[in-house]
């Protein structure tokens, strides 16, 4: 008998597996909603699958009444908005100081302390204080998502550069490559696969703050939806966003962990193998 | 074409002395191998050639003039490992060398400058016998391929030093006698200087035109870091006895004796 760390699944059973959790979920909620419709037929708690899928059709398909928007493409387009302005600043931001906290003693000892203290302000305690400077608008959701993960993405990239061997920033010297030449050619671009890991490990935080802050205040955009039906109780509408917001999240993180893959293939020869 | 002059050395890390009382003259063209044991400063003595390190007293010439303090294009290096760019493939890891040189800002060439430095680079990986792998990336060559494409690569700005730093270590034995067949024509047909510091001691003779071995000659057990490495013998291999002729370290300056001692007096 072989010991059970040794015994693994084939390819059509690590699916199946994958699958089997899914199932059971979805039975449960079923079991538990069709019981809680027999003891009250009004409950809102658990409504059946039939009227998630009807609130989602009118949300997704139906003009609202009142604004003629399609309720929930309207509500991603704002939110993808301050997230990739977000996102976007926050990488940009990330890549720049990282690399040069990296490469620069001297940067690193002016920026590597304060970056390493800002990482520790929880940035929703500072929420109050991005909405009284930035206003209620749209800057302070993007500042949120901005003050919240380029601390991180900052140090991460330190670290990353830190972890080239010293002997190829030695060697691409005795090339006769200048500093600025050494960033571009040889430290950039062997970060990048990093870069993208890391941006792919802070789309939850960035997420998280993205709902936090339309919770809080917003006009639009998937987090103020939820929490403007949660007052009368819409688990039908509520259900499907999560669920929404859970595919794009995936679908992002697919999608940058393919690009990693096509764009810096050097990176992932050992996994290939 | 460069001599290297190493006038009274000395590498100290806090209280630790690593090399003392180092006196060299190694001339133009010469092929150094540098062995000793673990831990005794022969890649110390390469870094400060090379200028990742400052000797903390003493002086390092090269043709006359002082070292410069940081690495430059005059001293190629290999070193054991993580000698060449992962992120680049065979032609891009040569080509780049070119690209260093010629492109301040890009660091890219493009058009007739690319087409040129592409020749030059394919001539280059034609020496080391890799035409055949010139868009593989690194992780898919073999040890010994790599450490090829790293001498190909440190050759392309024609340094005037060469240093090895254990750069057949890694090697399986075929490997490294067809790295040995390969170094010696590059070194006579670019007419460096090469210094190179091994572990084999078969390696250390059957290549070099000089041998140099480092050692502490006093150890202190009380305190290890008394006393630093310095150069116990120095071969000259170019004579056509079957015995090498041994001549002992003759320093280049006057002896240090006196102030070594005050020296770990005060250490």
């Amino acid at each position: 008998m072989r010991r059970v760390m040794n015994i693994a699944p084939g390819r059509a059973g690590r699916l199946l597996l994958g699958l089997v959790p899914f199932v059971l979920l979805a039975l449960v909620y079923v079991v538990s909603s069709a019981e809680r419709r027999a003891i009250n037929p009004d409950d809102k708690l658990l409504p059946p699958v039939s009227e998630m899928a009807e609130a989602a059709r009118r949300v997704a398909l139906e003009p609202d009444r009142r604004t003629e928007e399609y309720v929930l493409w309207a509500d991603t387009a704002a939110s993808l908005r301050r997230l990739g302005l977000g996102l976007g600043i926050a990488t940009l931001v990330g890549l720049v100081l990282g690399v040069a906290i990296g490469i620069l003693p001297f940067v690193r000892a002016a920026l590597a302390p304060l970056v390493a203290v800002i990482c520790m302000v929880p940035p929703m305690a500072i929420l109050p204080v991005l909405f009284i400077v930035f206003g209620l608008g749209e800057l302070s959701k993007v500042v949120l998502i901005l003050i919240g993960i380029s601390p991180f993405l900052v140090r991460d990239l330190a670290f990353a550069v830190d972890k080239l061997p010293v002997e190829q920033i030695v060697k691409a010297q005795s090339l006769g490559a200048s500093t600025w030449q050494v960033a571009i050619r040889v430290v950039l671009p062997q970060v990048m696969p990093r870069l993208i890991e890391a941006v792919r490990l802070s789309l939850g935080p960035a997420f998280l703050f993205l709902i936090s802050a339309e919770a809080i205040a917003a006009d639009s955009g998937l987090g103020y939806r939820i929490f403007l039906v949660r007052r009368y109780l819409a688990m039908d509408t509520i259900l499907p966003y999560v669920a929404w917001i859970t595919l794009l999240a995936y679908a992002m993180d697919f999608a940058l962990a393919r690009l990693a893959r096509a764009t810096f293939p050097w990176a992932y020869v050992t996994e290939r193998r | 074409m460069s001599a290297i002059t190493v006038r009274n050395v000395w590498v100290e890390y806090g209280d630790q002395i690593v090399l003392e009382r180092i006196n060299l003259e190694i001339a133009s063209g010469s092929f150094v191998s540098i062995v000793g044991p673990s831990g005794c400063g022969k890649s110390t003595f390469l870094r400060l050639i090379l200028g990742q390190e400052r000797p903390t007293r003493g002086t390092i010439l090269l043709d006359g003039a002082s070292m410069p303090e940081e690495p430059g294009p005059d001293r190629g290096v290999v070193f054991q490992r993580y000698s060449v760019f992962p992120h680049l493939t065979v032609l891009g890891n040569v080509l780049v060398a070119f690209e260093f040189a010629a492109s301040p800002v890009l660091a890219r060439l493009t058009g007739a400058a690319r087409r040129d430095a592409i020749a030059k680079s394919e001539a280059l990986i034609e020496a080391v016998a890799l035409s055949a792998h010139r868009d593989k990336y690194p992780s898919e060559l073999s040890g010994g391929m790599q450490q090829r494409l790293a001498i190909a690569q440190a050759l392309a700005r024609q340094p005037r030093v060469l240093l090895l730093d254990e750069p057949f270590g890694a090697l399986d034995p075929g490997t490294r006698t067809q790295m040995h067949a390969l170094i010696r024509p590059l070194w006579r047909e670019h007419g460096m200087t090469v210094l190179m510091v091994t572990h084999d001691i078969k390696e250390a003779f059957g290549l070099g035109t000089r041998l140099i071995a480092f050692d502490r000659p006093r150890v202190d057990p009380q305190a290890p870091g008394r006393y630093g490495a310095t150069v116990t013998y120095d071969f000259d291999l170019t004579r056509d006895t079957p015995v090498p002729v041994l001549r002992f370290a003759k320093p280049v300056g006057d002896h240090h004796n006196n102030n070594n001692q005050s020296q770990g007096a005060s250490a």
